[in-house]
């Protein structure tokens, strides 16, 4: 076929649109691969709201629940644990909670519904760790300035017993505080509040 | 007709043959360090047989993967053999191509016109670290099971999208079987693709052609040997000079890898973690968690850099910039010389200083976080990237030696 009377500005456009419309197709085409790596309804389901019976815990002492298969803290405190909380606040880096880790009914100084009764996901914000309970007052590891809190042993951040994080450490923000609600006295629902499950 | 002259009219074996082993002419000057090149492939071959094996009787279930390992150690015959190979492995291939990648850093080798033969080489790299990351949760230990948290936790810190991709990355809200059942799929497919960018890096190797201790191009030099009137004089043919000079390093490393597979597959739980030997429990996180240590130089940058203005997303910056780094090593350099042999004493004390701050980073990596680790791990990230960044400014003032016309011994 001779060249002559060929359009290559025609022809060029051609090659172009249909080029453009097959990489459109491809990324099309990706949807179902890249969504497939997506949470399965069954994952799904299973992050469905746990409900604790804490009419057992001591106080001072802890139990743990599992919410989305994450690891969550109920921590029943004192009346001096609380007062520290209250007052000693200087060397926390978010004393007030303004970063949004909880619900707003729990943005005060307890970070919780009853003061005595802290929830949290019990997963440091740094990188995941379970950060370990030591409601000790001044052990040998931790210094003698330590009025009780969780010590995160991966990479050494520390928070206070209402989970907020010490300055100058490891992990940015406070620990997250799961929506959650009395159902009773001593029964609390975690991953549903007023607003809805989560 | 003879029967290579029939299959060669249909496909180029012989001339495959000759361009890439009895007539590739490699310099005649290699040594130790020119080991590992083909050392690096005997253990991609050994981690690709050993791993299918293992995948035959391996489950990839959050319930069954512990127990499934330990019926490979204790009930298959020669499971222990064919898992100790596979483990033992991995330590030695990341070994084999920290020491394939130091002599490039001391000859020069991702100098003009071998850039691009360097970057293929970095992405190789990259791609092993994401199997040995993906292949050390499979066991569905303590250490599987927290090491890969604390690396997928990795990308949540990435501002606004981070959260959402770490939940891609997992296909849950934790680490679970979703993650294993996929990070073994993908496991077994990424060696695969080792395999094709090794055929890419030597193609790309046998364009420019290798380099050499006194980094002196040979092809630029004088014509003429043994062999050929064209080939370059200081080369030799790879086959049987080099194949043969493999064979040997083949017989030392076998030695001491075999030694560590027989008497000491945990190396001291350098290989194998202790925490391992316990199923993964995602309510329990173990009292110390460390990456294996091929990883831990660039977990104590990670770890030595806080966070602040409310994210931790520094430090992964700071330890992904000091593996982006290396691929810009080529423009780095800006030395009228390659090798180290004409290089001046500023590079060397550099390169010197070099393998002390990562050595002592690996080091730092494995033990828990106190103040002082982390003052030295900070010292020495920041002499990590004084190696590199500052490289254009002290490899130009450094007083180099003149470089010989042809190669030397």
């Amino acid at each position: 076929m001779s060249s002559q009377g060929v359009d290559l500005k025609k022809r060029r456009m051609l090659i172009t649109a249909t080029a453009g419309l097959g990489a459109v197709g491809a990324g099309f085409a990706l949807v179902p691969f890249l969504s497939y790596w997506q949470p399965s309804a069954r994952a799904k389901a299973l992050g469905a709201p746990e409900t604790v019976d804490i009419s057992k815990l001591e106080p001072g002492a802890m139990m743990t629940a599992k919410w989305r298969g994450k690891v969550c803290w109920v921590v029943r405190r004192t009346e001096e644990t609380l007062k520290v909380l209250k007052e000693e606040t200087a060397h926390l880096a978010d004393p007030d909670s303004e970063v949004p880790q909880q619900p707003e009914y729990c943005k005060n100084y307890h970070r919780s519904i009853k003061p005595e009764y802290l929830i949290a996901v019990g997963i440091c914000t740094h990188l995941g760790c379970s950060p370990s309970y030591r409601p000790e007052i001044g052990p040998a590891d931790l210094g003698e300035d330590w009025k009780g809190g969780f010590f995160c042993v991966c990479h050494g951040s520390r928070f206070d017993l209402s989970a907020r994080v010490f300055q100058g450490l490891p992990a940015p923000t406070n620990l997250v505080i799961p929506i959650h609600k009395y159902l009773s006295d001593t029964v609390v629902i975690i991953g549903e509040d007023d607003g809805g499950a989560a | 007709m003879s029967f290579m002259t029939w299959i060669d009219e249909r496909f180029p074996a012989t001339k495959v043959w000759n361009e890439h082993l009895a007539q590739y002419y490699a310099p005649k000057n290699f040594n130790f360090w020119y080991f590992f090149g083909s050392l690096a492939m005997l253990v991609l071959v050994n981690q690709i047989v050993t791993g299918i094996w293992l995948a035959m009787s391996y489950k990839p279930d959050a319930t069954l993967a512990f127990a499934s390992v330990e019926y490979i150690m204790r009930d298959v015959n020669w499971g222990w053999l064919i898992r100790y190979l596979h483990s033992t492995g991995a330590s030695a291939f990341f070994v084999v191509i920290y020491l394939h990648m130091f002599r490039g850093l001391m000859y020069g080798s991702y100098r003009k016109p071998r850039e691009l033969l360097w970057i293929i080489g970095m992405i190789i790299y990259v791609a092993m670290m994401a199997t040995a990351f993906m292949g050390y949760l499979l066991p569905w230990g303590q250490m599987s099971y927290w090491g890969a948290q604390v690396i997928i936790n990795l990308f949540a810190a990435i501002p606004v999208i981070g959260e959402d991709l770490s939940i891609w990355i997992r296909g849950d809200f934790v680490i679970s079987d979703a993650t294993l059942n996929r990070f073994f799929a993908l496991h077994f497919l990424l060696p695969f693709i080792l395999a094709a960018l090794v055929f890419v890096h030597i193609v790309a190797l046998h364009k420019v052609g290798s380099n050499n201790p006194d980094g002196i191009e040979i092809k630029k030099g004088p014509k003429g040997n043994k062999w050929s009137d064209t080939a370059p004089a200081d080369g030799i043919p790879f086959h049987p000079y080099y194949s043969v000079k493999d064979i040997a390093g083949v017989i030392g490393f076998l030695i001491l890898f075999l030694a560590v597979v027989f008497f000491m597959p945990e190396m001291g739980g350098y290989f194998l973690e202790p925490p391992n030997f316990e199923p993964a429990n995602p309510l329990k996180t173990p009292a110390h968690i460390a990456p294996v240590w091929y990883f831990t130089p660039f977990y104590a940058i990670l770890r030595a850099v806080p966070s602040f203005a409310g994210t931790q997303v520094w430090g992964v910056i700071a330890m992904g910039a000091a593996i982006v780094v290396l691929f810009f090593l080529p423009w780095l350099d800006k030395s009228p010389v390659k090798s180290i042999r004409y290089k001046g004493p500023i590079f060397k004390g550099m390169i010197a200083m070099f393998v002390v701050v990562f050595i002592t980073l690996g080091y730092l990596g494995m033990l828990a976080p106190t103040p002082m680790g982390t003052l030295m791990s900070q010292i020495c990230t920041i002499l990590y990237f004084v190696f590199f960044l500052a490289m254009p400014i002290y490899s130009k003032m450094d007083k180099t030696k003149p470089v010989p016309e042809r190669v030397t011994k």
